[in-house]
């Protein structure tokens, strides 16, 4: 019997949400700046739904990697809810059983791997932890690296630095999948392979999801990436949401000026296209001082008055596919229509 | 091509890593011509040697570890034969780089203005004075905001991009002919990136410079250069003007390369992945190093190294598969 | 060249939209080489310290086998054969103060010297490391507790703290391997934390912590493997300077009780006879120093070999 590829025991129905995330916020403090804080994450929700590939875009200091941790529980939320298949992380569901049904495959970096035990022992620890005994765990060992097209025999006794970057994160992959998971956080999977590894990889994520059944949430940088991946979009900024929609909505209408200059920031590839302008001044500010009312004033085309002092607020809810977008002047702008 | 008036020449450059365990063979035969005031794009993945020819260019690779061959010509002069004392002038004076992560580029215990001093004092010998207002120009130049109070800035204090614009206008301070940047936007956000791309561009023109321009990223290589030269395991696979290259590539590397790359593809679909990884450059194999993960491999590209073939003037592609016909192909994968 | 002819031969480039993934070629070494394998790869090729860990093979065997090599009893004295030279009536190398054979009491002083010299080790490994795994591992107030602990022993210097703890507990050999072990255990705490700072800050920690492991369990594994190299050079180097700071503490009458030869000792008692017979004087302190500069120069070779960037 494939181990692997379990029959998804839903507790709820088919329309309960995979994963609620109620307001999340995740301060880290400063030392020695008298009461000051990083805040990486402050009031994040969204819902995962079953069988979905939802995309989470930003720049750096927007929050999304640590957003990452806080879906696991590897960082403890400040504040802020975590819904599991209905059951809420803590209560219903304990953080152990969590990690049993949400993994996790990082950016590779020539740290992901313990650079002291061979790959088959890597993959097994996973089950192993969970209980299963050391033969079954290497069992479905085996199995993972075969998913991922790494040949157990040849590739179960190596040691990552004999691997390729590729290979690794191939490995990270059957890592995650080992312990039978429903849904697989990806945290900048690619961004550190070469391009023509990177096709792979993602060719592999997308065989993975639907043979497995799997529901991704994926973390990157790379707006090109995203939009093939996902099927909605969550925008972040400054530890908030700025816009959340379905993936072609948001990338041929995107609604939140952020989002737009984000957009019109990729080169095309076309030589005869040129940007000639940058859409947008300046760089992403400091988390530690956001700034008042929307974060983004600072740097939009469009701030009026309101901006500087009201934070835009965000709908907690999206049930039917719906477009949403933290800003108060969403309504009255016409977004261009982007192709 | 007419080798007179070039601005940099490297002719048949090989170089390699001879180490206690074995020689890694980095660049193996790479030949290219920049004329003045233009831009060359070298573009490859991790492993092809862009970076180590780069550096080749300035000798900063490591003096006893790395054996260089074949020629290098800067403004007609033979970088690799100058005298220590000529090859200090020529770095920052006519030659100038830009690297890939300022942080660790620019000296942390100085200010940015500091070094920007320093460095116009060493090539030009004036007072400081003269040197302090040369830099403060030279931040402006670069458009980094409330530039008078930037100058007593330490790096650390400064983000990325600011860094990376700092770091521009140390290189540009002696007014090089020439500007070579190893991945300069690579570290950077997207829209960031956008911002150095296009002062890079501005600054290139109003100031004649030639750059050549290592990346991986064909987007950036789009948006920047005039000419691009496609590496892969050491040698120049294809070369020509950026449209050509771009939009109808001839070897199957470089087609493989543009189909693989994530752009707009539907949804439903494989992308077209080229299969395998590049090659361990610590072997040497015969024959043509693309051959093991191309589709259109021959018999021959296993056993002799593919030679130049220019389908029409201008564009080269070292491929066998390649007819050297003065009709035009647009070859894309499918 | 076997994997360049597989690759040649595998099938080919799937359609567009096929969905179909390929398998993965091989890595480049077809060799299976763990870390500890290449350490020993590395050993074989450096023959500066093969030579020396010869060396240290050959005083260690000595040292086990001196009731089979020994001549004489080391403990027999002889009035009329005191401080004689090299070769006086078979005793290789001279006699002692009191008659007694060098040689003998050589190989018989070596057991001590070297037992003095591990065990402190050992024990100081195994305290000083497993305090250090924790300190580093978790951090905080833990680490901060543990760690300013080994700071306020750290602040005396070796040889007076030896010599102080060992004086006050009364000398004897089990008090002078105690005083050492009190000794070594902060520097030893100290590699241990440090190697864990290092390790626990990776991302296969983090990644351990999301497969749900606990704490224990993430040391056993994922930790220990990775902090044993850094605690066992550090170790191997100690050795040296706990076989000298041992026979300093018997120099001073602080260890073993005569007649119990140690070189340390032999060194003392041996000091008025110098202008005597000085080559044979000097045979003791040529032990300590060859033991020592052995041991220093195998854990030095050791370091070249285990640090490795992988």
């Amino acid at each position: 019997m494939d181990q692997l590829a379990l029959a998804p025991h839903d507790h709820g129905e088919p329309h309960q949400p995979l994963l609620i995330a109620r307001d999340l916020k995740k301060h880290f403090p400063v030392k020695g700046s008298g009461g000051k804080a990083v805040q990486a994450v402050d009031g994040i929700s969204f819902t995962v739904r079953k069988g979905e590939t939802l995309g989470i875009v930003g720049e750096s200091g927007c929050g999304k990697s640590t957003l990452a941790r806080l879906l696991l529980y590897l960082l403890v939320p400040d504040t802020g809810e975590l819904v599991f298949d209905g059951a809420a992380v803590g209560d219903g569901i304990t953080v152990g059983a969590l990690r049993r049904h949400v993994q996790i495959v990082f950016q590779d970096s020539y740290s992901s791997l313990n650079p002291r035990m061979p790959i088959r022992d890597s993959v097994a620890f996973g089950p192993f932890v969970q209980g299963k005994p050391r033969g079954e765990a290497r069992r479905i060992a085996r199995e993972a690296l075969a998913r991922v097209r790494l040949d157990p025999d040849l590739f179960g006794p190596r040691y990552p630095h004999e691997l390729s970057g590729g290979q690794k994160q191939r490995v990270n992959i059957a890592r995650a999948l080992a312990t039978g998971p429903r849904m697989v956080i990806l945290d900048e999977p690619v961004s550190a392979l070469d391009k023509s590894i990177e096709a792979q990889v993602l060719n592999l994520l997308r065989a993975l999801k639907r043979q497995l059944n799997l529901t991704y949430v994926f973390i990157s940088h790379d707006l090109n990436v995203v939009r093939y991946l996902s099927d909605r979009v969550l925008v972040m900024y400054l530890g908030r949401v700025v816009e959340l929609g379905p993936v072609e909505a948001i990338y041929a209408r995107p609604a939140h000026p952020y989002t737009r200059a984000l957009l019109a920031s990729q080169p095309s590839m076309d030589p005869g296209r040129r940007i000639e302008q940058p859409p947008i001044t300046g760089e992403p500010p400091n988390p530690i001082s956001p700034p008042a009312g929307c974060r983004f004033h600072t740097r939009c085309p469009f701030a009026e008055a309101l901006c500087t002092s009201v934070d835009p607020p965000l709908p907690l809810w999206t049930g039917p596919p719906s477009h949403i977008a933290a800003c108060h002047l969403a309504d009255r702008m016409r977004p261009a229509r982007l192709t | 091509m007419n080798g007179a008036a070039a601005l940099a020449e490297a002719s048949d450059l090989r170089v390699r890593f001879v180490g206690r365990e074995e020689t890694i063979h980095a660049v193996n035969g790479v030949s290219f011509i920049l004329p003045p005031g233009k831009v060359l794009c070298i573009l490859g993945e991790s492993g092809s040697g862009k970076t180590v020819t780069l550096r080749a260019l300035m000798r900063l690779l490591p003096p006893r570890r790395s054996v260089i061959e074949g020629s290098v010509r800067i403004d007609g002069e033979d970088v690799l034969a100058m005298p220590p004392r000529v090859l200090r002038d020529l770095r920052g004076g006519l030659v100038a780089m830009v690297f890939q992560e300022p942080m660790t580029a620019l000296d942390p215990v100085y200010t940015i203005g500091h070094q920007i001093i320093e460095t116009v004092r060493r090539h030009t010998g004036c007072d400081r004075r003269t040197a302090r207002a040369r830099a403060l120009e030279l931040l402006e130049l670069v458009r980094i905001p409330s530039a008078g109070q930037r100058l007593g800035a330490y790096p650390h204090e400064l983000s990325g991009g600011l860094r990376q614009r700092a770091m521009i206008a140390m290189a540009l301070s002696c007014r090089p002919r020439l500007l070579l940047a190893d991945e300069p936007t690579t570290a950077l956000d997207a829209t960031v990136q956008v911002q150095i791309l296009i002062l890079l561009r501005n600054l290139q023109r109003e100031l004649g410079m030639g750059m050549i321009f290592v990346t991986h990223d064909l987007g950036v290589a789009a948006e920047i250069a005039d000419t691009v030269a496609v590496m892969y395991a050491g040698r120049i696979v294809e070369t020509g003007s950026v449209e050509r290259v771009l939009r109808a590539p001839v070897h199957p590397y470089t087609a493989g390369l543009l189909a693989s790359t994530v752009h707009g593809q539907p949804r439903d679909c494989d992308i077209n992945a080229i299969p395998g990884s590049p090659p361990d450059p610590r072997r040497f194999m015969p024959g043509c190093s693309f051959a093991p993960r191309c589709s259109r491999r021959q018999p021959v590209c296993t056993t002799n190294l593919p030679e130049p073939r220019f389908p029409e003037p201008g564009h080269m592609a070292a491929c066998f598969a390649v007819p050297s016909a003065p009709v035009r192909l647009t070859l894309r994968a499918e | 060249m076997a994997e360049i002819n597989a690759a040649i031969v595998s099938e080919p480039r799937p359609l567009a939209g096929a969905g179909g993934v390929e398998a993965e070629q091989g890595p480049p070494s077809t060799r299976v080489r763990g870390y500890w394998r290449s350490v020993g790869f590395r050993l074989r090729h450096d023959p500066v310290t093969l030579a020396f860990a010869a060396v240290v093979l050959l005083i260690v065997l000595a040292a086990l086998l001196a009731p089979a090599l020994a001549p004489f009893d080391p403990y027999k004295e002889s009035i009329i054969g005191r401080l004689k030279p090299f070769g006086w009536r078979g005793h290789l190398l001279g006699t002692d103060e009191l008659g007694r054979d060098m040689l003998s009491r050589l190989l018989y002083g070596g057991r001590v010297s070297l037992l003095m010299g591990v065990v402190p080790v050992l024990i100081a490994t195994l305290i000083g490391g497993l305090l250090g795994v924790i300190a580093g591992f978790l951090g905080g107030r833990t680490n901060t507790a543990i760690m300013r602990v080994m700071d306020v022993f750290y602040a005396f210097p070796s040889v007076l703290l030896a010599v102080a703890i060992a004086g006050a507990m009364g000398g004897g050999m089990a008090n002078g391997m105690l005083a050492l072990s009190l000794v070594f255990i902060p520097p030893m705490c100290r590699v241990a934390e440090t190697a864990t700072t290092q390790v626990r800050t990776l991302d296969f920690i983090e990644a351990a912590r999301a497969s749900g492991a606990d704490t224990l369990t993430i040391i056993r594994y994922h930790v220990l493997g990775n902090v044993l190299g850094p605690v066992f050079i550090y170790a191997s180097s100690l050795v040296s300077v706990s076989v000298l700071l041992a026979s300093g503490l018997s120099f001073l009458g602080l260890g073993v009780r005569p007649p119990i030869p140690d070189w340390g000792l032999m060194l003392s008692t041996l000091r008025q006879s110098i202008y005597v017979v000085p080559y044979v004087c000097a045979l003791p302190g040529v032990a300590i120093f060859v033991t020592s500069i052995c041991f220093n120069l195998v854990s030095d070779g050791l370091r070249g070999a285990m640090d490795v960037r992988m």
